[in-house]
């Protein structure tokens, strides 16, 4: 059986699945349906300044897109942190931590950007029991035009200072969460890296309006006929963050920087694949917020299944056994060629490879043969796109066969070459780099 | 004394009002908002799709459906109204399970089609619920034209013309329009009056003069319209029975299966309609399970198809079988009736004679069976009486005992188009009649106009 114990940064849980700072972590109620339920951690709502609280709208605060049978597929919030008293939070996390002493806790926080706040809140969470902190670098609304959040995280500069003085105040590991509201996620994390974070976790949400009410006119979550930017999560937002995730993991800056993989986790393999990217572990919101904590159920036994099928003794087995894989695109082996291929058997004849080849890709499917509606691939026209693949409702039906060295590839008249070439040296790039004569 | 199920011989008020009303509610109740956004988003919007394929009026139902799946079903009904002006009505009597629903993707791929005539009626519904309107008629062509019979065909031609701007009179024998959709079928499938509501909605469009109580032959001859009209379309649909050929089929209880319907669906009190205690329906096709059905419906204690071939050979669809079956009708194969047994001149039971195949000829085994019965219907299909057509004007040619057209509806006679179940060709389905009825219109639209310019 796999051992899916998890240890990141030394902080020990019985799996990699955390709760992520948001309203499903706020109170000791949530939390302890969630360690109930099975969850390995919980990341607890971000921690404000001692005084009163933030205040929050008091009419939506979510905004969704949907996908075929209103599956959820985006979320977005405009949330703010924790609106609880300070020591309300500190009193049912000590005692959570103490009910629970084998499931990681940690405390998200966010103050102002002044090192006498860092110093004045880190030995009251210090207290509590907590196994670490994360930094709020991230929340894109509401808190970042007050200067925290994500217009932290979005200055380099500034996440480095304040994780020098987390480190400096207190002995809690650091985790410093990022804002994918940048152009180059490698700059934040150089600079928490710098500061000296134990580790980043991201992607925080994306700036997003989910959608417009088309008889007020107004941006949803609408407030009284207004709306702000939201924060973005969900399964949506899992292939930006995992690009993310494999950017950071494979900087030579930061490669060993340890990284909790954020962003759209819905299932084992979603948790998975961030893994094998370079996560050490993971952090989930949207998922349970849209089934209930008993989603991790599923993901414990499925990536536990899986590794048992692979092989996979245990987490370091799988964690960053994709990043080498992630390269730049003019690393690509331009002499590998794959043509599609339909499965007649599998295939229910719905046309949707045809059309979405035949108007917006190469007409290399067929849709009738001999007066009989048909699909098939015309190899002479396929260039390997894989539209087909993704269009096609039938899972496995349309697979991409890559050919063999020496085969014909019909589209080019050409033998498939047996030897990695890629655009650093291929004849129609000027800038190639030609062989010294 | 015996009562309900047990009265014995032909009698009504065999249930109580509450069964009554429950046995003939609508047998495919609509869908509501959310169960008809949950069905939409199972279409896969496929190219050329081959629902709309099957679909005699070609209606583009991948279009209409992901109209409904976004929000727009107004522009849903518009769609299928564009190829299908009745279809409203054939949303609830397409034998789907035959048509688009069997070719349907997701049949092949899960054996569970798209309920795409359901979703056909969600639509349609909407904009009938609103009265909404998407046809204005073209400016007046001063042509008029004539219209025999207000069934499927007949509307559905009527309603087109008008749209080009032409006048239109339908001449109809019964006192109301809508042929069978209004006497035919059974009535689960078309409940709150919904074929008068249909015919109201095609006729306000304008333009449209509905004569009722005017039959071809009686009341005026072919010759009088193609004096007096522009152009003729003959939507008769069949007005004969077949016979059983079997002795003794002029018994008291023996009825055509086709007039039971009738009568069921103009009666306003289902108590009143009497029905058998024991019935036996000959034939395989929709209207065979049509009576049967119902005679279970106004409860009948026993009722059984007798049918002359296998079940493979059924004119009625499967799904048709299995809703006869669940509603505790028997059906029998390779019997086909050979004397109808009388006592007092009223029918107790029939005798029926095995069948099977002896090469490619159905033959008789010799081997009989004894059903008893009080009520049997005949349901071996309806025939075309040309009578009222011929003797007024030359001769129209027919084929197969049905009128001849060409592809575009034309019969033998120069202004005189013909579609619905009266042609030769045809499927008897309302859909069938519907399309003919669209194409003849624009025919006859092309005739009068020139190649369709005014």
């Amino acid at each position: 059986m796999a051992d899916i114990r998890n240890t990141f940064i030394g902080i020990k849980s019985p799996n990699p699945f955390w709760l992520a700072s948001a309203p499903p972590t706020d109170k000791a109620y949530n939390v302890e349906r969630a360690f109930k339920a099975g969850w390995g951690g919980v990341v607890w709502k971000t921690l404000g300044e001692e005084g009163p609280p933030v205040v929050n709208v008091n009419g939506p605060r979510y905004g969704a897109i949907w996908g075929a049978d209103r599956r959820l597929l985006g979320l977005n919030n405009i949330e703010l942190i924790t609106d609880r008293d300070l020591q309300t939070n500190l009193r049912e996390m000590k005692q959570v931590k103490m009910n629970w002493p084998d499931r990681a806790l940690i405390a998200s926080i966010m103050v102002p950007c002044v090192e006498e706040s860092w110093k004045a809140i880190l030995p009251l969470v210090e207290e509590t029991g907590a196994d670490g902190i994360e930094l709020n670098f991230g929340c894109p609304h509401g808190m970042s035009e007050r200067g925290m959040g994500s217009a932290v995280g979005q200055v380099p500069e500034y996440i480095e200072m304040v994780v020098r003085w987390c480190k400096q105040y207190t002995r809690m590991p650091v985790i410093t969460k990022l804002t994918p509201n940048i152009t180059d996620i490698r700059k934040p994390a150089r600079a928490a890296y710098a500061g000296g974070t134990d580790a980043v976790s991201l992607i925080n949400t994306i700036n997003s309006i989910t959608g417009v009410d088309l008889d007020s006119f107004a941006p949803q979550p609408t407030i009284d006929g207004k709306g702000s930017h939201g924060g973005y999560c969900g399964p949506a937002v899992k292939p930006i963050a995992m690009n993310m995730v494999a950017e950071i993991a494979r900087d030579p800056e930061t490669r060993d920087l340890p990284i909790s993989g954020i962003g759209g986790i819905t299932t084992w393999r979603d948790a998975a694949e961030f893994m094998a990217l370079g996560a050490g572990n993971v952090q989930v919101c949207t998922a349970a917020m849209t089934y209930g904590f008993k989603i991790v159920q599923e993901m414990i036994a499925g990536l536990e299944n899986w590794m048992d099928e692979k092989g996979h003794a245990s987490l370091s087995d799988i964690i960053g056994r994709a990043t080498p894989n992630v390269t730049d695109w003019q690393y690509l082996n331009l002499n590998y060629v794959a043509k599609a291929h339909i499965d007649q058997d599998a295939c229910i004849k719905c046309g949707r490879c045809h059309i979405a080849c035949e108007d917006t890709s190469h007409q290399a499917i067929t849709s009738m043969v001999d007066g009989v509606r048909h699909f098939e691939v015309i190899e002479a026209e396929c260039v390997g796109c894989n539209l087909c693949v993704n269009v096609c409702p039938v899972e496995g039906c349309i697979t991409m066969q890559p050919l063999a060295a020496g085969v014909l590839d019909q589209r080019t008249g050409l033998p498939v070459s047996p030897v990695y070439a890629n655009w650093t040296t291929h004849p129609n790039n000027p800038m190639a780099k030609v062989a010294a004569e | 004394m015996a009562t309900g199920h047990f009265i014995e011989g032909i009698a009504g008020g065999r249930l109580s009002s509450e069964q009554y009303a429950d046995n003939f509610s609508d047998l495919h109740p609509p869908l509501d908002h959310h169960e008809a956004l949950v069905e939409s988003d199972r279409c896969y919007f496929c190219y050329d799709a081959p629902c709309m394929n099957a679909c005699p009026t070609s209606i583009d139902i991948p279009l209409f459906i992901r109209q409904i799946a976004t929000g727009n079903p107004l522009g849903s009904a518009k769609t299928i109204f564009d190829q299908n002006i009745l279809g409203g009505m054939c949303a609830r009597v397409c034998p789907t399970e035959t048509l688009c629903e069997e070719a349907c993707v997701r049949e092949v791929a899960e054996g569970k089609p798209v309920q795409i005539g359901r979703l056909q009626r969600y639509a349609t519904d909407v904009a009938m619920g609103e009265g909404k309107q998407f046809y204005k008629r073209a400016e007046p062509t001063g042509k008029s034209i004539a219209v025999v019979g207000a069934g499927p065909a007949g509307l559905a031609a009527a309603h087109r013309l008008a749209r080009h701007g032409h006048d239109v009179t339908i001449l109809e024998a019964r006192p109301k329009a809508g042929g069978l959709n209004e006497y035919g079928i059974a009535a689960y499938k078309s409940v709150d009056d919904f074929a008068q509501a249909e015919v109201d909605y095609v006729t306000a469009i304008g333009g449209i003069d509905i004569q009722n109580g005017k039959a071809l032959g009686r009341d005026f001859q072919l010759a009088d319209l193609i004096r007096n009209y522009d152009a003729v379309f003959l939507g008769l649909g069949l007005g004969g029975v077949n016979a059983l050929r079997a002795d003794g089929e002029n018994a008291d209880g023996v009825a055509n299966a086709v007039e039971f319907i009738s009568e069921l669906r103009q009666a306003s009190d289902l108590s009143s309609l009497p029905v058998g205690r024991r019935v036996v329906v000959i034939g395989g096709g929709m209207t065979a399970i049509d009576a049967a059905v119902q005679s279970k419906l106004l409860g009948a204690e026993e009722v059984t198809i007798c049918y002359r071939r296998g079940q493979e050979h059924m004119n009625a669809s499967e799904f048709e079988q299995d809703l006869a079956a669940a509603n505790g009708v028997t059906i029998r194969h390779w019997l086909q009736p050979k004397r109808v047994i009388a006592e007092n001149g009223k029918v107790s039971a029939i005798e029926l004679e095995y069948t099977a195949m002896s090469g490619d000829r159905l033959i008789g085994t010799g081997e009989t069976l004894r059903l008893n019965a009080d009520q049997v219907f005949k349901a071996i299909g309806q025939s075309f009486v040309p009578a009222h057509l011929n003797g007024s004007a030359e001769q129209i040619e027919l084929e197969g005992g049905r009128i001849k057209v060409d592809a575009e509806g034309r019969t033998s006679l120069s202004k005189v188009w013909a579609g619905g179940d009266c042609i030769f060709g045809g499927d008897d389905l309302t859909v069938s009649a519907v399309a003919q009825g669209r194409d003849a219109a624009e025919s006859i639209h092309r005739a009068l106009t020139s190649n369709g310019r005014a």
